[in-house]
């Protein structure tokens, strides 16, 4: 008993110390989550710019992506913020970003550069603020494995056509998972952003007349029935949308090849490269086309200055050195993140890979974006998005394990989406 | 000692049976062998997966053993190059490395003989060879090259969190329980089954709640806010009190009459004589708090203070998870917790057994 | 053990001076108020913690129930009196979860219900079964003890990941079914085999601390009764029937208790192996607490709070009439 007691007066001893640190630098910290080697990348970029500023050091605190979701929110509506954070509901917790244009040297810079993505950032009414600025530029849509389709003899749809339909990728990619025993002919990414690419090219509107977002019309309709046919009849990966919670992808299943069309997003292309490399020929090809188009969504993380602060002017420092043309290449080109500066697309990014598969499907996506809808850019800048996409996501699911009738479905989503607006506006 | 002879006394009990103990210990053996394949197997498998590669990991069937490609050096060529078994056109195996892939073909080179020409092969005629080989990588990556994951510093936050707030659970549950069993005073019905109700309520439906009260103490990224809040355990309590409870009053009695104050009482009698509860309470506590996550990822938000259950999760990002690291780092919180019950488990039976929990 | 010598030896006179000045303390205050007041001295520091970290919190949470809007201060957020509950009970047909405003928290009373029945009754069975065994005289009996408990000590998270591994398509358990000459199956995706593994991996990760309970109750059975009930010539099975059985029913009735609670409480585990799927079909109550009220972009802190209030009385209405319950078959 004493001993044990010995050891917790020294353990004792030791977490009141703990907080002891030496305060002539500003210290600001980044709330951030990984998905590859960003994280890396952005701290070696860091340790740079503290070496030129040595009054400023910057500390990266990576948590798991749910904290960014659940958690983060409620510490910024308890003003318990980090002083920077990487962020990908970007319009619903634009109340609590900093408005940085007081201590950027040059705001004009930001306004040319980042001018139509700076909206996303913004509480609707504000069309002034610079809060941050997209650390990648995701836009969605299908990758295939080349390889799979020539093994199997059928013609790739995209090869034949510029505007090839859902329908078409479906059949061809049954008849090659038919050809070669492969388990899953498609799959998508359990997401309601990833539905409303496809829904939207197949004509759904997601807005009313009076800007209420709605998915009670034909086009939403339509995609929903295919894509609850497509899991009653083996089209579609059975598993990854019934049996998860929140977010799922099929990385592991295209990575070893048992999978044929894949849709997912331009972020996948550094996930690919590493875990893929040249083991087969995976591609990625332009969304499928119907009545509405042939869009995919845009969205993408941002990283933005938290209005808490007690530091603006270290923030708007450390934001306008990761901002700067140079050094925004080079994460771009190590991280393979597509960037949404003006400059970079003129220019080009230098893409740091030697593997010329990657290289081509990021210029797939690059390519995608004018052919983007505008319903498509309208739904990513609303900032209730993510109400509506996990409505989507869950509701759905469960009419394909037959929980719901597809219009019992539809009208769930629409009745949760709008249950939510009425409290945010009550 | 006294759980020893029980035991042996129920044993000869069960023996009176004569030709029936055969049938029945057979029958014991197998459950507890099947119980231990379903109850330990997967925990083995775990162990075992977290020394695959992450393309290894894919495989299926699973390999028991963790299998990797074999990489040869070959002469003209910078990097190792991977190992295939080849069955050329005509029917004929081969060892060939492959340079590169183009589509379904690979073009591969006989590393005994690096400087003939290219053999291009078909990829489904070639299969991988492989080895066994530890995939010690998932392990000293996330200790050492990977940044982000700062293992001493959770590993530390992580011992300080569980064995202070273990301490402080023994003691503050010990004297609540002396109390609630060694007086009468206005109240303590009602303060007990208050205590106990709450075993009820899980965190998790009061998150929120909890949360606001931590930041407006000012614990938010401190580790006193994980430490504090969950020291106050009712089972803690409930287990303790039935124990004190057999403790006879007349020791307490006797301690006064020599005039030992009620301090003394309790730490000089109350507190030995209630060991085996303690030792209990003292795995459960260490189990608890080395394993808990969600509580502590809403208190910690900076890398510094992390626990390894939130630095571990740190893994999973939006779009993948890095299963092999995950898996490794698993493994690697097991030990800890693994060795304490080792060190501990003798106490468990008896302290239950003893603790009159009946 | 060397090292703890050493820090013993620093920290002794500290630690002396420490417990010593707390008696002086004490033995004023003691002075003061009498032998008996000092309890409320022992209870104060527990009672503290749990006052403001578990009692407030839940009067908060009481508050929070009636309460709507999104914001998170509740100062500021709008009194709304019941219309939280009403919302929650809005129902065409109690039976029909399709037909309630709230389908998802009816669907995760039944699940729980379900859940609950077969869980408890799985757990109870097979920690009996279990006890009974290591309470014999075998071989590496501490080995088999722990190997059995070991489990326990297995965080939720990771539990569920490795039977996620275990039953996925192309996991160990298809494997070794295709091996015996069986078909690969999707073991979650089927709605009852989904349910069937959700029980199944709670009570692997469980029903070792139950077993140890019942296990330490078998030990302290006397003997002697044993001895008594073999001299009039009772059979293994008599001697569990009339010996065994009525005097292990209080511990059982400890083990039922506790697992009861545990089993409603049920989240984690589930929540990553299933995520409540297929669909919503192994979906329970706190999950449904939990997306409300934390994990969605809207966060309805109001709605969550006031189906934990529901979660919460049940609890209490249940646990009492246990309670009933044993004080009546105690005293028969």
């Amino acid at each position: 008993m004493r001993k044990i007691l010995a050891l917790f007066v020294i353990l004792t001893l030791l977490a009141s110390a703990l907080p002891a640190m030496t305060q002539d630098t500003v210290e600001l910290r980044i709330r951030w989550y990984n998905d590859g080697n960003e994280g890396e990348v952005l701290r070696d970029l860091l340790d740079r710019f503290e070496a030129d500023n040595p009054d400023i050091s910057v500390e990266i605190d990576t948590v798991p992506y749910s904290a960014i979701l659940e958690n983060l929110p409620l510490d910024l509506a308890a003003g318990e913020g980090p002083d920077m954070a990487r962020v990908t509901d970007l319009g619903g917790l634009a109340q609590y970003y900093l408005d940085m244009t007081p201590y950027l040297s040059d705001p004009a810079y930001w306004e040319e550069n980042f001018g139509p993505f700076l909206n996303w950032k913004r509480v609707p009414g504000d069309d002034s603020s610079i809060p941050g600025f997209m650390t990648q530029l995701t836009i969605t849509g299908p990758f295939i494995n080349r390889t799979l389709f020539e093994q199997a003899g059928v013609e790739v749809p995209s090869d034949m056509s510029d505007s090839v339909t859902w329908e078409e990728w479906a059949a061809a990619s049954v008849a090659v998972a038919e050809a070669l025993e492969i388990p899953y002919p498609m799959a998508m990414d359990r997401s309601g952003h990833r539905f409303a690419g496809p829904a939207i090219s197949m004509g759904a509107m997601y807005f009313d007349d009076m800007g209420h977002p709605t998915v009670m019309d034909e086009g939403f309709r339509n995609m929903a029935e295919t894509f609850v046919n497509w899991h009653l009849d083996g089209t579609m990966h059975p598993e990854m949308w019934p049996l998860s919670e929140g977010y799922a992808n099929a990385y592991e299943e295209f990575a070893n090849a048992e999978l044929a069309f894949y849709m997912a997003g331009s972020w996948a292309v550094g996930q690919f490269s590493e875990a893929i490399g040249d083991a087969f020929d995976w591609q990625a090809v332009p969304n499928p086309c119907g009545p509405g188009g042939c869009t995919g969504l845009p969205g993408g993380a941002a990283l933005v200055g938290i209005v808490t602060t007690e530091h603006p002017e270290e923030v708007a420092r450390v934001m306008e050195y990761l901002t700067s043309q140079d050094v925004l290449g080079e994460f771009g080109a190590r991280t393979l993140f597509i960037q949404a500066h003006a400059g970079l697309s003129e220019s080009g990014i230098d893409w740091n890979t030697d593997l010329q598969l990657a290289k081509d499907a990021l210029s797939v996506f690059v390519g995608q974006v004018g052919t983007l809808t505008q319903t498509a850019f309208d739904l990513q800048a609303y900032i209730y998005n993510r109400n509506v996409f996990n409505a989507t996501r869950d509701r759905l699911t469960q009419a394909l394990v037959g929980e719901l009738t597809l219009d019992e479905a539809i009208e769930r989503i629409q009745d949760d989406v709008d249950t939510a607006l009425a409290e945010v506006s009550g | 000692m006294q759980a020893d002879k029980i035991s042996l006394g129920q044993f000869l009990s069960l023996r009176s049976g004569g030709k029936r103990v055969n049938t029945a210990d057979a029958l014991t053996y197998l459950y507890l062998t099947i119980g231990t394949i379903l109850m330990f197997g997967p925990v083995l498998w775990l162990v075992a997966s977290s020394f695959k590669t992450q393309a290894g990991l894919l495989k299926y069937p699973p390999p028991l053993l963790p299998y990797q490609q074999v990489q040869v050096e070959v002469e003209g060529y910078d990097d190792p190059l991977p190992l295939f078994n080849v069955t050329m056109e005509d029917g004929s195996a081969r060892e060939l490395a492959q340079v590169r892939r183009v589509g379904i073909e690979a073009q591969m080179v006989d590393p005994a003989d690096p400087g003939a020409e290219r053999i291009k092969v078909n990829i489904s005629q070639r299969e991988p060879v492989e080895e066994v080989k530890l995939a010690w990588e998932n392990y000293l990556d996330p200790l050492i090259e990977i940044d982000y994951f700062d293992f001493i510093t959770y590993l530390k936050n992580s011992v300080l969190v569980t064995s202070i707030a273990t301490v402080i659970t023994l003691i503050i549950n010990s004297m609540a329980a002396f109390a609630l069993s060694k007086y009468r005073f206005k109240g303590r019905d009602a303060i007990f089954v208050l205590f106990i109700s709450t075993l009820m309520i899980p965190i998790t439906v009061i998150l929120v709640p909890v949360f606001l009260v931590i930041t407006s103490i000012g614990w938010k990224n401190n580790l006193w806010g994980v430490i504090i809040p969950g020291a106050a355990t009712p089972t803690g309590i409930f287990l303790l009190r039935q124990y004190m409870l057999t403790i006879p009053d007349e020791l307490l009695d006797a301690a006064r009459i020599d005039g030992g104050s009620e301090w003394h009482i309790y730490w000089r009698i109350i507190l030995p004589l209630a060991r085996p509860a303690l030792a209990v309470l003292a795995i459960f506590s260490v189990m608890w708090r080395w394993n808990d996550f969600l509580w502590p990822l809403i208190v910690l938000s900076q890398n510094d203070y992390f626990t390894l259950q939130v630095g571990l999760n740190a893994f999973q990002g939006e779009l993948q998870i890095q299963w092999h690291y995950v898996l490794a780092m698993t493994v690697v919180t097991l030990l800890p917790i693994t060795l304490v019950f080792a060190f501990l488990q003798r106490f468990i039976t008896t302290g239950i057994a003893t603790t009159g929990m009946k | 053990m060397r090292l703890i010598d050493i820090l013993d030896r620093i920290t002794r006179p500290l630690l002396l001076l420490l417990v010593m000045s707390v008696d002086r303390i004490l033995t004023l205050i003691q002075g003061r108020v009498g032998i008996d007041k000092m309890g409320y001295f022992f209870v104060l520091p527990n009672l503290l913690i749990f006052g403001i970290f578990v009692l407030f919190p839940m009067l908060l949470n009481l508050y929070y129930a009636m309460t709507g809007g999104t914001k998170l201060f509740p100062a500021d957020r709008p009194f709304v009196g019941l219309d939280n509950f009403a919302t929650l009970f809005d129902c065409d047909d109690f039976l029909s979860p399709n037909s309630c405003q709230e389908d998802l928290f009816w669907r995760g009373i039944f699940n729980t219900i379900q859940f609950v029945v077969l869980q408890v009754s799985a757990i109870v069975l097979f920690s009996l079964l279990t006890a009974l065994a290591l309470n014999r005289r075998i071989i590496a009996r501490g080995f088999f003890r722990s190997v059995f408990f070991y489990p326990v000590l297995l965080s939720p998270v990771v539990v569920a990941l490795i039977w996620k591994w275990v039953l996925q398509y192309e996991g160990v358990l298809n494997a070794i079914v295709e091996l015996f000459g069986g078909e690969s199956m999707r073991w979650l995706l089927d709605t009852n085999w989904a349910m069937f593994w959700v029980v199944f991996v709670s009570v692997w990760a469980l029903m070792g601390f139950y077993t140890l309970i019942l296990l330490a109750g078998l030990q302290s059975i006397p003997p002697e009764l044993y001895e008594a009930s073999s001299i009039d010539g009772a059979n293994t099975w008599q001697d569990f029937r009339f010996v065994t059985m009525p005097l292990l029913m209080p511990t059982m009735f400890v083990v039922l208790v506790l697992s009861l609670i545990r089993a409603v409480q049920m989240f984690d585990h589930i929540f990553v192996l299933t995520g409540g799927g297929p669909g919503t079909r192994t979906q329970l109550m706190v999950q449904y607490i939990y997306t409300t009220g934390f994990s969605n972009q809207i966060q309805l802190f109001g709605l969550s709070a006031a189906a934990s209030m529901v979660l919460g009385v049940s609890l209490l209405i249940l646990t009492l009439l246990q309670l009933r319950l044993g004080n009546q078959s105690s005293l028969a």
